[in-house]
């Protein structure tokens, strides 16, 4: 098959590693074929085993294995502690900036940055709305999850045909989903801690906390206030059809696997190979079906004869 | 708290159909806010909401009891909707309803540069919940008032009213979300209907009731949200609100199924500066308006005229206990017992 032309974005680690866990995972990013790292803390405010400063200095060095490098806001602010964070966040300019939420797009956009990203949770559903974000400064948008294939070759048709620029799209290739944000910490209600007194557990838990229903069927996970699918998203067997909408492919960090996704998905750009299929994961988003469900690839034309 | 600076909240109700608006326009609603027929609103359900006559009769009799009415355009529209959304926007500029509440950036930029004598206010879909966020909306579009997702505690509303642009509106009473709303997939996940795309969650259509030997069991599109021994209660199956096993522990792993009742606030939000307060339930009935606005509106008289002396009186409680779903109330992310 034909070798496929995208940028490979490492997302934020989405769970509490210990900073020596992080550590040693980005080492070994530093040397494996991603363009792009998305580094920072944006679920809780509380998991603090690196600092802003501690992010700074880890994308310098990922910048120098040739990384490029952009640092990730929280998807939820509640106090002027997290404000001061964003505003510091938004007042370095050495890194691009990844919006996860409206106030920090309003800081970008107030400070004259023109090279930010627009995350997931801004609910960007169709041109209009993707062209306010591009006037604000954003340089790269991602799709919110439910947002089917359609809809999004839809929207971008839509936004080419209001000639108000060019914005490039991020889509996430593989990795939990992102299903719902809260300011109740679901792990420390597990523990029945109170979330200013967690005792950060979930340090505890490298790939979140399992929820399934009465009858074992696996369901969700719960990471800290953040509410993940149970089943990865995966379009790893929908490569070209992926390409075909989005510059960049996203990979979220797993506890294990990502070096090998990451290698899998170069042979797809270098040697034009495809990942095998995943029928554990989930693409039904991708169908403007129920997120959970997944769809087997019908076979090519080539395969049928 | 200095007198001559108290602001009095605006009473919004909840208005799913006539008989509702009516309800809350007798019992005194400063305001009620409605949605039309469709998924152009986050309240799309069955035999729900007003078309354009309906609407039209509808801000009539507000009006003519000094009640305004805000219609609630909070979903976010997909490119092949737009042109659907955009005409429920022109249609209810036309209709003259008092404010507009959205959530969508491109609604929020065809309604400011269409109608600009439109009143905007942003939905609590839009998921804003700092000073900054909303002065994000009220510089591009206008926005002239802001309802802060249920997830902030009574010290963070209070900054953020001290420090906003626009004019604050939170949830009062009704039923209670626990994730920040506009950021919610569990229903798309589970069932591809959602809050931000259909107006529903956890839709009816998907939910089976089921007797079984292990007990009476809800399932939503073949999820077992919960189950329930003969003597107990069951509840709307809501995603969030069901018992799930997480490492061995069958619990209420989300959220306990209690609403939310901000009764005993009341001389605090008024304090803070709150400028309305919001009752949650366009899906309940006329009689859950009429006795939810009533007890409200006395609440807030009350609170108003003597605010050292206010108590959430014993007959207050038991007339919302009477209607609330869930058995229990919580202050919800105001008071946080799990903070």
């Amino acid at each position: 098959m034909n070798p496929l032309s995208f940028e490979l974005v490492l997302a934020p680690i989405p769970y509490f590693w210990p900073r020596e866990r992080v550590l040693a995972f980005y080492e070994a990013i530093a040397e494996a074929p991603v363009d792009t790292v998305v580094l920072g803390e944006t679920v809780c405010a509380r998991r603090a085993e690196l600092r802003l400063p501690d992010w700074i200095a880890l994308g310098r060095e990922l910048a120098a294995a040739g990384k490029r490098i952009v640092l990730a806001g929280y998807a939820l602010i509640e106090s002027e502690s997290h404000l001061k964070w964003v505003r510091r966040l938004v007042e370095q300019d050495e890194f691009a900036v990844e919006a996860n939420e409206m106030g920090t797009v309003r800081l970008l956009a107030a400070a004259g940055r023109r090279d930010w990203v627009a995350g997931a949770s801004l609910n960007v559903y169709n041109p209009y709305a993707l062209a306010q974000l591009h006037e604000a400064g954003a340089r790269r948008w991602l799709p919110p999850p439910e947002l089917s294939r359609a809809a999004l070759a839809r929207l971008l048709e839509g936004f080419a045909a209001l000639d108000r620029g060019t914005i490039e799209t991020e889509l996430p290739v593989r990795g939990p989903l992102a299903l719902a944000h809260s300011a109740r910490c679901f792990t420390a209600r597990h523990y029945q801690l109170q979330k200013d007194a967690c005792e950060f557990r979930c340090l505890d838990h490298p790939a979140g906390l399992p929820l399934a229903t009465r009858e074992g069927a696996d369901f969700l996970v719960l990471n800290g206030v953040q509410v993940l699918s149970a089943r990865p998203w995966s379009l790893m067997d929908r490569l070209d059809e992926a390409t075909a909408l989005a510059q960049a492919l996203r990979l979220v960090p797993a506890p294990a696997g990502t070096l090998e996704r990451i290698v899998a998905l170069d042979r797809a750009r270098r040697l034009g190979e495809r990942p095998a299929p995943e029928p554990e994961s989930c693409n039904g988003f991708w169908y403007g079906d129920s997120g959970f469900v997944y769809r087997a690839p019908s076979p090519s034309p080539l395969a049928v004869r | 708290m200095n007198p001559s600076r108290v602001r009095r909240p605006e009473l919004v109700c909840p208005a799913g159909n006539p008989a509702m608006l009516e309800a809350a326009v007798e019992h005194g609603a400063d305001a009620v806010y409605l949605g039309f027929k469709d998924a152009t609103n986050a309240r799309n359900f069955n035999g729900l909401n007003f078309d354009e006559r309906s609407l039209a009769q509808a801000i009539d009799t507000a009006h003519t009891h000094g009640c305004r009415v805000f219609l609630a355009l909070n979903t976010y529209p997909q490119t092949d909707g737009w042109a659907h959304w955009t005409a429920a926007v022109d249609r209810a500029a036309a209709l003259g309803v008092d404010a507009l509440i959205l959530a969508d950036l491109g609604l929020l930029a065809h309604a400011r540069e269409r109608h600009p004598e439109l009143h905007l206010h942003l939905s609590v879909q839009g998921s804003a919940t700092n000073y900054e966020a909303l002065a994000f909306y009220h510089e591009r579009y206008g926005i002239e008032r802001a309802v802060l997702p249920r997830v902030l505690s009574l010290e963070q509303v209070a900054h953020v009213v001290r420090q906003s642009p626009v004019a604050v509106e939170v949830f009062g009473f009704g039923g209670l979300c626990v994730m920040v709303e506009g950021r919610c997939a569990l229903s798309a996940y589970a069932t591809g209907q959602s809050p931000n795309c259909h107006g529903a969650c956890s839709p009816a259509k998907f939910v089976r009731w089921e007797e079984t030997p292990h007990g009476l069991e809800a399932r939503v599109n073949g999820f077992l949200i919960d189950r329930y021994a003969p003597n107990e209660p069951a509840g709307y199956p809501t995603l969030c609100k069901g018992r799930f096993a997480v490492r061995g522990h069958t619990y209420y792993a989300i959220e306990e199924p209690t609403s939310l009742n901000t009764l005993e606030l009341l001389p605090r939000l008024i304090d803070i500066g709150v400028a309305a307060i919001k009752i949650e339930g366009r899906q309940r009935s006329a009689a859950y308006v009429a006795q939810v606005t009533r007890v409200w509106r006395e609440a807030i008289d009350a609170a108003l005229a003597a605010p050292q002396d206010f108590s959430p009186r014993p007959q207050w409680l038991a007339a919302l206990d009477r209607v609330s779903e869930g058995a229990s109330h919580t202050l919800g992310a105001y008071s946080r017992p799990w903070k």
